[in-house]
Formats: C-alpha cells, sequence, structure tokens
C-alpha cells in the first residue's frame, strides 16, 4: 500500500462528499442522505483496508519508520532571516498501535450516525454537509502527527458541532451548543499555548544540516533535540514543563470530559440529536484521552511518572462522581451521559497506571466505550422517537411490547455493566488489573472498583423501571424496531460480543505500541523534575 | 534647501503628488459633470490605482525626503520612504478601492448621489492624510496628517445626514478629536521645548543623552499617545469609536476601522521605533532609551483595551456598534506585537494587519449589503437570514469565525503569529489573558451566527441576493480569509520583505 494516499483519502474524502452534497438542490433529499451514507460506507471500506494491511508488529508511538501508512510532505516552508529561524510545517499523517483502534471506532461510528440520521427531516443540506465536516476533523486528529496539523483538526470540529447541536437540537439547544463551544475553545487555548511553548523548544534536525524549530510530534519527544533555554526544555532548569503540562492536561481533559470539567456534557448530549449524540460520545470523548496518550505522555514523560497518582485520582472521581449522579438521573439520555462521565474515568484510571495492561486496557476501553454508548444512545433515541419522552417513570413494561428492542438493550445494558462475554468487561477488568499491580494507586483502584457496582445499580434499575412490570397502557401503540434501527443495532451488538469472545483481535492491534509507550514513559526524560513552579 | 535635494524629495513622495493630482481633478469633474456623476467614482478609483502603482514602484527605495540643511544632523528629512511605510500604503490602497466598491453597492451612498464628488474628494483627502502619518519622522508633519485625515473623516462621519446619528457621529467624533489633537500639540510643544527640536532621529539622540527631564519628557509622550491612541481607538481613547462606527455611514465606518487604524498603528509604531529605540540585536530585539517605560504602558493599554472592547460587544445589539467594539478589541491584540518590542512582534503585526483587512471589511460588507435592503443593522433582523441569503450568512459566518481566531481561517493565523511572538520573548500571562480574551470574543460572535441560523425564517425573512458584483466583492474578501487559513506561507514571505524601517 506504500505510495497511495490511504489516510488522506479517509480523512478527507468526508469534505469531498460536503462539496457534493453543498451542489446538490435542497429537495434532492434522498441523494444527499444516501450520498452520505456511501461516503461513510467507504470510509468503513478504507478502514478495513488498512486494516488488513495494518502490520501488528510495528510500534509507532515515537519512531517514525514504524509508523504506518505514512504521508509526510512540506506544507509551508518560510525562508529565514537573520532573527528568524526558517519556519517548516509537515503535513504529516501516519497510524499506529494508539490510532489504528481510534481510526476504526470513528470509521464505524460515522457509518452508524450516519444510518441514524436517515430520519432527520429538516434542513438536510445543511446537516449532511456539517455532518461530514465534523467527520474529516474527528478522523484528522487520529491520523495527525504534526502537532499545528492535530490543532487545525482539533478546533475544525468546534463549529460543525456548534451547528449541530445548536440547529438539530433538542429544546434548550442554543444554551448547550454556545456552553459546548467555550468550554472546548477554553480547553484549546491551553493546547494552543503549549503548542507554541514547545515549538520554541525544541529543534529538528533537517536533511542538510540545518536546525529548525518544529511543530512534529515524533521530534518533540525526543528529549535530545531540547534546546538548552527553551522554556519547555528540560534541559533548562527553570523550565515550565509542569504549568505546560497541566495547561495541556486541562485542554484535553475538558474534551474527556473529566471533573470538574464535565458540566457541558450533560446538556450537550441531551440536547444534541440521537445522531450526533451517538458521535459526541462514541468519538469525541476519545480525543481528549487520545490526545493525552499521544502528546502528553510521551512529549512530557517526566512529569507523567510525577503525577500518574493525581490521573489516578481523577479517575476514580469520574468514576464514581459520574455513576453516583447518574443513579439520580430522571432523564434517559441523561443517564447515559453521567454514565459516560464514569466509563471514561476507567479510561484515565487504566492510563494513570502506566503499565501495558493498563494502558492496553484503557485504550480498549476507549474503542468498547464508543461503541457501546453509541449504541446506548440509539437506544434512547428510538424510544424518543415513538414516545417523544425520555423520562425514566413515564415507561413500563415496554419488554412485552417492544421484545426485539428489548433485546438489543439487554445486550447494551449488560455491556456496559461489564458482564463477562461482553466488550466491557475485559477492557474494565485490564484496566483494574493493570493499576491494581501499581502500589501507589492500589487503593483508588479498589475504591474505583465500587463503580461497577453502581454501574450495575444505575443499568438495571433503569432496565426495570422502561422494560418491565405492568405495561403502561398508554405506550400499548408503539411498534417494534424497523430495518433501519436493526441495521443500526446489529453491527454493534457482533462488535460487542465479538470483542467481549476474542479481544485479541484489538489488543492485538494495539499490544506492540502500548508496550512501546510504557516503556518510552519509563525510560525517557529524566533530567528534569517539578522545577519549573 | 538644495535643488538636488528637492528632486530627490519629490519623487520620493509621487504617490502623495498623484493623490493630491486625483483629489483636484476629482473636484474639476465633479464641477463639469454637475448633471450626471455616475463617472465619478471610477475615476476616484483609477486615481487611487495610479496611485498604487507609484507605491508599489517604491518598493525596496529606502530615504529620507525633504533634508534640512540647517540643522547639524542632516541626514534626516520630513519624510521617510522604507518598506514599511510603502506596505502600510498598501494597506490603505486595497482598503480605499474596495471602499470605493463598497460606495457603489451601498444604498446610503446612493441616496446623496448629488454630492458624490464631495465624498471621494473627502476620501482622498483622508487617504493623503494617511500616507503622510505612515511615512512622517517630524512631529509638525505628524501633527499636520493627523489633522488632514481627521478633518475629512469628521465630514465624512456625518456625511450623508439621513438620520439624526449622522450627525451625532459627526459631532461626537470632531469633540474627542479636537481634544486630543490639543493634547497631541500640547505634547509635542513640551518635547520641542525640551529638546529644541522635532525631528524624531535628532530627538533620538538627544534624549540618549543625560540632561533630560525625565518627567517633563513623560509628561509630553503620554500627551503625544492620546493623540495616537485616539486614531487606534486604543483605551482609553476609545470612548468616541462606537458612536461614531455606528453612526457614520457604512463604508466610512469600514474605512476608520481599517485604513485609519493602519494609519496609526503605522504611525504609533515608527514613532516609538524611531524615537525611543536605541539599539536592535541580532535576535531582532529592540533596546529602549531608558527615558520611558513603554512595554509596561503598553502592555498595560493593550489588555485594557482588548478586555473593555470584548466585554462592551457581549451586549450590544446593533451589529455595527458590536464591530465598532470588536474593532477596538482587535486594536487591543494588535499592540501585542508592539509591546514585545521585538521584530518577530512587528512581523506579527503586519501579518494581522492583512488578515484584519481581509476580515473586517468582509465582514461590514455583508452587514452593508444587508442593511441595504432591511435598513436595519438590529441582531434580531437577522433571525433566519442565514436560511434565506445563503451566500451573505456563511461569508458572514466565515469573517466572523475568522476574527475570532479559529483555525483553518486566516484570523488564526494572524493570531498565531502575535502568540508566537509574545511566547518567543517568554510573555506568558500577558498571552494567556489575550486567549481568554478570544474565548470571550467568541460568545458575541457566535451570538450573530446564533441569530442567522438558530432561528427559524420566517416569511419576512428577506431574502437577500448579491448582485453579481457584489457576490464577486464578497468572494474576492472571503476566498483569501479562507486560503491564507490553511497555506499562509505567501502572507508570512510578503510581510517579512516589509519589516525595514530606515534609521537602523
Amino acid at each position: 500500500m506504500m505510495g497511495f494516499p490511504i489516510l488522506t483519502l479517509i480523512t478527507f474524502l468526508p469534505v469531498l462528499g460536503m462539496i457534493i452534497i453543498l451542489f446538490l438542490k435542497k429537495e434532492q433529499g434522498n441523494t444527499i442522505k444516501y450520498t452520505t451514507l456511501a461516503i461513510t460506507a467507504i470510509q468503513v471500506v478504507l478502514a478495513i483496508i488498512l486494516l488488513t494491511n495494518y502490520n501488528y508488529s510495528a510500534a509507532g508511538v515515537y519512531e517514525e519508520r514504524s509508523f504506518q501508512f505514512i504521508e509526510k510532505f512540506r506544507w509551508i516552508e518560510i525562508g529565514g532571516i537573520s532573527w528568524l529561524g526558517t519556519v517548516k510545517i509537515d503535513y504529516f499523517l501516519g497510524v499506529d498501535g494508539l490510532s489504528m483502534p481510534m481510526v476504526l471506532l470513528t470509521a464505524l461510528i460515522s457509518f452508524i450516525a450516519a444510518i441514524s440520521s436517515l430520519n432527520i427531516n429538516h434542513s438536510l443540506k445543511g446537516y449532511f454537509a456539517l455532518f461530514l465536516l465534523l467527520d474529516t476533523g474527528m478522523m484528522g486528529v487520529f491520523v495527525a502527527l504534526d502537532f499545528f496539523l492535530f490543532y487545525i483538526f482539533w478546533e475544525l470540529m468546534l463549529l460543525p458541532m456548534y451547528f449541530l447541536i445548536g440547529i438539530w437540537g433538542g429544546p434548550r439547544k442554543e444554551y448547550a451548543a454556545i456552553k459546548f463551544f467555550i468550554y472546548t475553545l477554553f480547553g484549546s487555548i491551553f493546547i494552543l499555548l503549549v503548542m507554541i511553548g514547545l515549538y520554541f523548544s525544541a529543534t529538528e534536525t533537517l536533511a542538510d544540516g540545518t536546525k529548525v524549530f518544529t511543530f512534529d510530534l515524533l521530534q518533540l519527544m525526543n528529549s535530545g533535540n531540547y534546546t538548552a533555554d527553551g522554556i519547555l526544555s528540560p534541559l533548562n532548569p527553570n523550565n515550565l514543563r509542569f504549568v505546560a503540562y497541566l495547561a495541556l492536561f486541562v485542554g484535553f481533559a475538558i474534551k474527556i470530559p473529566m471533573f470538574p470539567f464535565h458540566t457541558w456534557l450533560p446538556d450537550a448530549h441531551v440536547e444534541a440529536p440521537t445522531p450526533i449524540s451517538v458521535i459526541l460520545a462514541g468519538v469525541l470523548l476519545k480525543m481528549g484521552t487520545y490526545g493525552i496518550l499521544r502528546i502528553s505522555y510521551p512529549i512530557f514523560p517526566d512529569i507523567t511518572r510525577d503525577l500518574m497518582w493525581w490521573i489516578a485520582i481523577f479517575g476514580m472521581v469520574n468514576i464514581i462522581y459520574g455513576a453516583f449522579v447518574a443513579l439520580a438521573q430522571k432523564d434517559f439520555k441523561k443517564l447515559i451521559a453521567y454514565s459516560s462521565v464514569s466509563h471514561m474515568g476507567y479510561v484515565l484510571l487504566g492510563m494513570a497506571s502506566l503499565t501495558s495492561t493498563g494502558v492496553n486496557g484503557a485504550i480498549f476501553q476507549m474503542f468498547n466505550h464508543g461503541t457501546i454508548t453509541a449504541m446506548l444512545f440509539l437506544i434512547v433515541g428510538v424510544v424518543y422517537d415513538r414516545a417523544h419522552t425520555r423520562g425514566l417513570d413515564d415507561f413500563g413494561g415496554l419488554a412485552l411490547q417492544m421484545p426485539a428492542y428489548t433485546g438489543f438493550v439487554t445486550v447494551a445494558f449488560f455491556a456496559t455493566i461489564g458482564l463477562p462475554s461482553m466488550s466491557g468487561f475485559i477492557s474494565e477488568a485490564l484496566v483494574f488489573v493493570g493499576a491494581f499491580g501499581v502500589d501507589s494507586i492500589r487503593v483508588i483502584t479498589m475504591i474505583s472498583a465500587l463503580g461497577i457496582l453502581l454501574g450495575a445499580g444505575y443499568m438495571l434499575w433503569t432496565l426495570q423501571r422502561i422494560f418491565f412490570g405492568p405495561l403502561n397502557q398508554k405506550w400499548a401503540t408503539l411498534k417494534d424496531i424497523d430495518s433501519r434501527e436493526y441495521a443500526m443495532f446489529i453491527p454493534l451488538t457482533i462488535i460487542i460480543i465479538f470483542l467481549g469472545v476474542y479481544p485479541s483481535a484489538m489488543l492485538d492491534i494495539m499490544n506492540t505500541s502500548v508496550n512501546t509507550l510504557v516503556n518510552f514513559l519509563h525510560n525517557n526524560f529524566t533530567v528534569s523534575s517539578i522545577s519549573g513552579l | 534647501m538644495e535643488l538636488n535635494n528637492l528632486y530627490q524629495s519629490i519623487n520620493l513622495i509621487l504617490p502623495e503628488i498623484v493623490l493630491s493630482a486625483s483629489l483636484v481633478i476629482l473636484v474639476l469633474a465633479d464641477l463639469i459633470f454637475h448633471k450626471d456623476k455616475r463617472l465619478i467614482p471610477y475615476i476616484a478609483g483609477i486615481g487611487i490605482a495610479i496611485t498604487g502603482a507609484f507605491v508599489i514602484n517604491q518598493f525596496g527605495i529606502s530615504g529620507f525626503g525633504f533634508q534640512s540643511t540647517s540643522q547639524s544632523i542632516r541626514n534626516y528629512g520630513l519624510i521617510a520612504v522604507d518598506s514599511f511605510g510603502v506596505f502600510f500604503k498598501l494597506i490603505v490602497i486595497a482598503s480605499s478601492i474596495l471602499i470605493i466598491f463598497f460606495s457603489l453597492s451601498s444604498s446610503e451612498i446612493r441616496k446623496i448621489k448629488d454630492r458624490v464628488g464631495e465624498y471621494y474628494a473627502l476620501i482622498f483627502g483622508m487617504i493623503l492624510g494617511m500616507f503622510f502619518m505612515i511615512s512622517a519622522t517630524d512631529l509638525i508633519l505628524i501633527y499636520l496628517s493627523l489633522e488632514l485625515l481627521s478633518l475629512s473623516s469628521y465630514v465624512l462621519a456625518g456625511f450623508t445626514k439621513l438620520q439624526d446619528r449622522n450627525s451625532e457621529a459627526a459631532l461626537k467624533y470632531l469633540l474627542y478629536g479636537a481634544v486630543s489633537s490639543g493634547l497631541m500639540l500640547f505634547g509635542i510643544s513640551l518635547v520641542y521645548g525640551l529638546t529644541g527640536s522635532t525631528n524624531l532621529y535628532v530627538i533620538n539622540s538627544l534624549i540618549q543623552g543625560p540632561h533630560v527631564n525625565l518627567f517633563t519628557l513623560s509628561l509630553a509622550i503620554i500627551l503625544i499617545f492620546a493623540g495616537i491612541g485616539y486614531k487606534i481607538s486604543s483605551a482609553p481613547f476609545h470612548f468616541w469609536t462606537p458612536d461614531v462606527y455606528e453612526g457614520a455611514p457604512i463604508t466610512i465606518t469600514a474605512f476608520l476601522s481599517v485604513a485609519s487604524k493602519s494609519a496609526g498603528f503605522a504611525l504609533l509604531i515608527r514613532f516609538i521605533k524611531t524615537t525611543f529605540v536605541s539599539y536592535i540585536n541580532d535576535n531582532g530585539e529592540w533596546t529602549l532609551i531608558n527615558v520611558f517605560d513603554w512595554q509596561s504602558v503598553l502592555i498595560a493599554i493593550s489588555i485594557l483595551t482588548m478586555t473593555l472592547g470584548n466585554f462592551s460587544a457581549l451586549w450590544q445589539n446593533n451589529l455595527k456598534r458590536m464591530l465598532a467594539y470588536s474593532s477596538i478589541a482587535h486594536a487591543g491584540y494588535l499592540l501585542l506585537g508592539l509591546v514585545v518590542l521585538t521584530n518577530q512582534g512587528l512581523l506579527a503585526i503586519l501579518i494581522y494587519f492583512i488578515v484584519y483587512l481581509l476580515m473586517n471589511l468582509g465582514a461590514f460588507l455583508v452587514v452593508m449589503l444587508i442593511a441595504n435592503k432591511i435598513n436595519s443593522e438590529d441582531i434580531d433582523d437577522y433571525n433566519g437570514i442565514g436560511y434565506t441569503s445563503p451566500l451573505l450568512g456563511v461569508s458572514l459566518a466565515i469573517f466572523l469565525i475568522s476574527l475570532t481566531g479559529l483555525p483553518p481561517t486566516a484570523g488564526f493565523i494572524g493570531k498565531l503569529y502575535l502568540f508566537v511572538a509574545l511566547v518567543d520573548v517568554k510573555m506568558i500571562t500577558v498571552a494567556v489573558i489575550a486567549l481568554l480574551n478570544s474565548v470571550v470574543s467568541l460568545y458575541y460572535y457566535v451570538r450573530v451566527l446564533k441569530h442567522m441560523y438558530l432561528s427559524k425564517a420566517t416569511d419576512s425573512t428577506p431574502s437577500i441576493i448579491p448582485t453579481f458584483g457584489t457576490g464577486i466583492l464578497v468572494l474576492v474578501l472571503v476566498i483569501p480569509v479562507l486560503v491564507f487559513g490553511i497555506y499562509f506561507g505567501p502572507l508570512v514571505n510578503l510581510a517579512k520583505s516589509c519589516l525595514v524601517i530606515i534609521g537602523f
């Protein structure tokens, strides 16, 4: 596959689709819908092609030559003058074991969300154009290996998301949309600052031997590239690496969302239309944790080691707090939103362990949470479309009325709880095993395990309230799921069960890279300490 | 003055001479074609285009015009021609040409078509004032050019006389202007009293000596800054801006917000760099003469300006007024480039001005085209307009996003370079404050998007389809905003070649 720009294709194909849609007429609603569906389907095919050509033993992480499907060429080059060095920015794409699962997830969730979008019924042209732009932004974040490019993709998603929530959302859509926008922009300004700071701290040696400042993430991971007086250089005794790490972490934590930066999430989720909730929970939240793994961890291994206990604490708070708040919810969608907060806590906990098992568990949990929560939001969408209410106490006995639906719900709920033979079980187990093995965070892990219990509590209680007991006669006319909904649920169900039974299919993809990353974290950037305070 | 010297000097002010000639031709043409004035705008356009050609011709030349033979240091003159000046003159030329196109499609200006000759003549007066402001190196010439610009602007601000707010704008502008230029003149006289010279280069060498009364000098500098700060609408001299911007015809508001501001910035930069900088090292860092702490003053003014601008803009319901506050905030961002006192910062300012020209004029253009139809700039009248007027809606959205500074628009590149300059000199706190400011600004820019797209279009929502010409005009501004956001190499290269301020 060398030479064929498959990553560019998978990233920018949606933009092509967007352009096609912009040239279609408003009245051609079905053409617009099926163009989008076709584009996302091709993306899935491309993702599968990537997977079949994927080399399971190549590590990537910090080493350019073991990245796969690399595309790298000069994007911006500005010649230097006496006081201003050459500025160069690369268009640099590539995947490794950290990003491959996310690329697969993005393609899958976009496709499912496109199916789910088929019942959008107004302003189709705008909706699908923005949907595809969002898709490009998401895919770009996961394949970019240049910080500048990463940042452009990261910001590219904000505007489509704002409109998708704000125009097609629920009653409080305007509030939710602007809250999401301002919160995430607030986070990304910190990322921007750290990006500029890193740029001035490390140089890359070009082929002709000149040294230039760089945005290249892999060059920034090499402690040998740092200049003696750069503000984020470990060699500088007065460096600001600690502050920069916190700033970067806040930027990513808002996206995860980590307590106490999570308050935008319930609003955004509740107001967003179903397909957008699916994308939000399925892909967008993963960008936060992916950013930490891809950027914070390998560029600041020194600070990461110092702060792992704190990351674990925040993971624990997310798990327990999210679960308790979920228990108190009366709105189905809000309950799922808070369960997301809780489950992203597992990812943080696994990452904080800095062990192969834990980090593998974390990335696997990112994938699984993506598929499972996507399914949960689809489930809420199904019942909301029919009943126009999401109140947990408004229902009862739906199992009799909608048996097939109840079947899928049960699968998704049990996967969320972490029942063995479901994918969620494996990833949560790996997270706990990994984190438990580290002395300093063992107690935190033990407390976090309560989250499983609470999770079972709110999920089973929800199942009981909505589906069991006597049928509320108000809903005696509800129809069971139709073929479009089957098309959304079946692939997700298959993936959830398949990865529960045969987790190696996913774990093998990431394992080499995760081991490399964990080794890298323990052995690099040893000169610095928290001297920047 | 020797004849040879005079001849050389005249060569250096050819663009200004062409401008003056065009002004005279415009006045004459106004008399000759007093029945049908359709040709006037085209004459004005040609005049500006020829001026532009002469300005481009000056690219790469540097020299002093009107050197004095009586002074001991005879190498310095009244005006300096250098690539820095050429850059700002081109910014003025570009915005002038765009403003002529704006005026052609503005319904406000069409309503006063009998007086259109005076309108363009006064615009030429403004341009002439700006040109001299950009290249002046003598306090007397600085004052005169500032007054030439101001007097023309006062008249233009109230030119249409269609509504009460026009006259209000002109009067307020005049009153604030009179006070600040009076203060400036007083400051100039103090400087003259202290140093015995009005030439910036001479003053530079004199204040490096030991016998300077620092208190009087500082007072004089603050007074002079009042005059310049008023032109760039920086806090605390910004109070006129919202009222004047709201009251003036949109074409003039747009012109003031870009051209007049850029001339003011050129003046401020040249004034600080030639008068107060003693040395520039290899890293492009400026060393100030130890008489006045420009850095602290500029930091305070910059942060105050952007914060006041952004927070006041949050509550505005009139688009013109909102854009006025936004332009105050942008003056604050632009000052950041000067705060750092490095060539890197200067580079950032130049880049930002190119971007600012495109996005700010673009935003005003769309507001004007919408106002042409609905005769209002009220944000509530924009409800649903994005659906009924797709091109204008999307364009305004792009301009506003660019003003916020989000990628992939050119506004992001402008801001990026400013922050790069700040981080380069390790002014992290200032950078954080500026970035938080841009988060605040997001709210009011997106508020417009909210009205355009999140409110449903009703039957009464006007559908505004631009004519072919105005459509092209919008695209001419939108496309570079997007292209420079993704491929900004040419932008930086252009700015990089325009950094020369002669004297060092």
